[in-house]
């Protein structure tokens, strides 16, 4: 059970590395990284010309498991996971049953481990059912396994359960991840507030929507010193709200996606439904804010807020249509276009914001190829050439507002605990 | 002949289109002042009506003109609600155009239900309003009756007044009269202008005698009680005095203003009586050429080109 990944450019800001090196895997796990490393009887992985990185990490992904199968399920995410370039998803709460005690909890552990394809950690509800009323029993689900809390898709409204939630959960230094949205302000809106929708006259949700609660959760986060981690960021002020916040030294992370940092409400116009996410598609000006935080740091991770959906939730009237994008297979491609080949990112920094800091804000031991660190590896083409295709894609949902873009890189191969679990066709 | 297939809004329409229409809808006009009023032009032509949206006003203009070209018109009406219970839009539709219809009007409360459409069928579609996107019969037989009454649309001053954010009449009003020339000024409540509603070209007010001061037409809009209790605006006593179009208010505008509004109107409410029933006022001869418009419409996206003095 010997491998050797040789030739590779080695990327692992957990270190500090960047450079030609080989990567030695014996049994599960990394044994070393260094030059021309030679071994016997060891299974040779050609990456010349590759980049060789710790397994990615998708800190906020959709699996629609349990209750959801049609949209996507635990098997069919971690494929599309692996074929993302990821080795490690963290899945949202809001399945049927919701993930709000430890059995269903242990569920995605124990299909996680039937599945046997990649890592899945649990994320568990704030509240009760999702309803923002009681909390959970997030002791019970730490001591199953979540990894972190968080009510995705709706917001805690109620501020005072919200402290409570902070200071409930600092017990366990996990995070409380927020969906920021006040719902008085954004209401029953499908796209964001701007020029789009006072040509469409499609109901808008404001920036402010998202920064009123950002604002909020900080400084509730700062009150009680408890860790806070805000979901897609997707406005300037945001961004600017929680540079502030990290400036003070409040415990603030957080984590942007893929179509945050490359659409603006403009792709609406067309009326495609595979455009409506929330939060919205937002400016050119606060997708400039989301790539300047991304650049200083302001924003730790890329997350995709992968969230796959039937065809029939998408083909329908705009108003009708689902939020959501699936987005773990194209945000690869997307990242090494639109933030390391343009100079927003160095290939450091995005490989950081994919590996080693979503691992820290998750807690969990992952992240670096230091040796002895399970041998969760991705190696990436930053030369392919990338068409995307939304009836390849191993998700169930095809709900991609990317399909047929022309895009630069791509993974080329996912190995979690020494296991190749996906290699790139014709390889 | 039109170069759109479809008829979905005033802002993807082209100006050539649009002329084309208004004259088609003058030789039309004339049919309705006669006795008879019935030409065999789309004879055998099946038309649906598929309304979404209670409408009385349009669903009936419409029936009227395809009656009047001689179509075969067939109202189908459904709440949206019902649909998202049960058949989706697109199914209807599709069904519908397998019954050998050849062109589909839609009314539907949510934007870019009619493109939705039109993506899905073979034959044409037409906007008969979608939510508070478009609605551009409306505009079109508002322009032709500025057209008629002042025999021209460049230079002239056009203020749209009232409840800007929901209103599809506005947004078709804007796009077809800036094409022509036409200098759009809307005003209303803050609370319901849409934000960056300047970047459709119009200059914005929340003072209506700003708004209207020099105007040639004063297009009012249509309050929807309900907005009142969404916390829109206070009370609708408010409303009316402050932004109610009234002869107080008209004194600012040219002394020839045309007084329009789609209809149905609140009276003494948006508007009073007493500028509803001025020598200014339009609002009748709107609906009339509604109906022409329409006919034009129903016509020239069935295929038809330039016509005769007879109507076919």
């Amino acid at each position: 059970m010997k491998k050797v990944i040789k030739g590779g450019k080695v990327v692992d800001p957990s270190r500090g590395i960047c450079g030609i090196m080989d990567v030695y895997i014996c049994n599960g796990i990394v044994k070393a990284v260094d030059k021309n490393i030679e071994v016997e009887d060891a299974e040779i992985i050609n990456a010349y010309g590759k980049i060789v990185t710790p397994g990615l990490i998708d800190m906020h992904v959709h699996l629609r498991e349990p209750g959801f199968e049609a949209k996507e399920d635990i098997e069919s995410g971690s494929r599309a996971a692996a074929a993302g370039g990821y080795t490690s998803v963290a899945c949202m709460p809001n399945t049927n049953p919701v993930i709000d005690n430890k059995t269903v909890v242990r569920f995605i552990k124990d299909r996680a481990r039937e599945v046997h394809k990649v890592n899945i950690y649990a994320i568990g509800a704030i509240t009760k059912g999702l309803k923002g009323e009681e909390l959970a029993e997030m002791a019970d689900m730490r001591a199953a396994g979540a990894v972190a809390f968080s009510d995705d898709g709706k917001p805690v409204m109620n501020s005072g359960l919200m402290r409570r939630a902070l200071e409930y959960a600092a017990m366990f230094d996990v995070p409380i991840i927020s969906h920021s949205e006040d719902t008085n302000l954004s209401a029953d809106g499908v796209i964001n507030e701007g020029r789009v929708s006072a040509v469409l006259g499609l109901k808008g949700i404001p920036a402010a929507a998202e920064e009123v609660m950002v604002a909020r959760d900080v400084i509730l986060s700062e009150m009680t010193g408890s860790r806070l981690h805000i979901a897609h960021v997707s406005t300037k002020r945001s961004v600017e709200i929680i540079r502030r916040a990290k400036e003070r030294g409040v415990k603030v992370t957080a984590e942007a996606a893929p179509h945050h940092f490359t659409l603006t409400e403009d792709s609406v116009m067309s009326f495609d439904t595979n455009t409506k996410v929330n939060p919205p598609l937002r400016s050119a000006e606060d997708v400039e804010a989301v790539k300047q935080g991304l650049k200083d740091g302001t924003i730790d991770a890329i997350a995709t807020d992968h969230a796959p959906h039937t065809y029939e939730d998408k083909d329908t009237e705009y108003d009708n249509a689902a939020f959501g994008i699936s987005g773990i297979e194209t945000a690869v491609p997307l990242v090494i276009t639109y933030l390391i080949n343009t100079g927003v990112l160095t290939l450091s920094q995005a490989v950081e914001k994919l590996t080693i800091n979503p691992a820290k804000i998750l807690g969990i031991n992952k992240g670096s190829l230091k040796p002895g660190s399970d041998a969760d590896i991705t190696i990436i083409d930053l030369d392919a050439k990338t068409v995307v295709d939304v009836n390849k894609f191993e998700s169930r949902g095809k709900n991609s507002p990317f399909n047929r873009w022309k895009l630069k890189g791509s993974p080329f191969m996912t190995i979690v605990g020494g296991r190749v679990v996906w290699q790139k066709e014709g390889c | 002949m039109l170069k759109t297939k479809n008829l979905l809004g005033l802002r993807e329409l082209e100006k050539d289109d649009i002329n084309l229409i208004l004259d088609t809808a003058e030789s039309f006009k004339e049919i309705l002042k006669r006795d008879i009023k019935k030409v065999p032009t789309l004879r055998g032509k099946p038309i649906v009506n598929l309304f979404f949206e209670p409408s009385t006003r349009t669903r009936t203009s419409f029936e009227l003109a395809g009656k009047y070209l001689s179509a075969d018109v067939v109202n189908f009406s459904k709440s949206a609600s019902s649909v998202a219970k049960g058949e989706t839009l697109k199914d209807t539709a599709i069904t519908i155009q397998s019954m050998g219809v050849e062109l589909v009007v839609i009314r539907h409360p949510m934007p870019g239900a009619p493109h939705y459409l039109a993506q899905n069928l073979a034959i044409p579609v037409i906007n008969a309003g979608d939510g508070a996107h478009e609605h551009p019969t409306q505009a079109l037989l508002d322009i032709f009756t500025i057209r008629e009454k002042k025999g021209r649309i460049k230079g002239l001053k056009v203020a749209i007044i009232g409840d800007i954010l929901h209103s599809r009449v506005a947004r078709s009003n804007i796009w077809g009269l800036t094409k022509l020339g036409a200098e759009v000024v809307v005003a209303g409540p803050s609370t319901l202008l849409p934000p960056k509603i300047e970047t459709l070209g119009v200059k914005a007010y929340t003072d209506i005698e700003k708004a209207v001061k020099d105007a040639d037409v004063v297009n009012v809009l249509r309050i929807q009680l309900e907005r009142q209790k969404k916390g829109l605006f206070p009370s609708l006593r408010e409303y009316a005095m402050y932004f109610g179009i009234n002869s107080r208010r008209l004194n600012q505008a040219k002394p020839d203003v045309l007084i329009m509004h789609p209809g149905p109107m609140n009276r003494g409410i948006e508007i009073s009586s007493e500028v509803a029933e001025s020598p200014n006022s339009t609002i009748n001869e709107q609906v009339t050429n509604g109906v022409a418009v329409r006919m034009a419409v129903l016509y020239l996206l069935s295929g038809g080109g330039k016509i005769d003095e007879k109507g076919y």
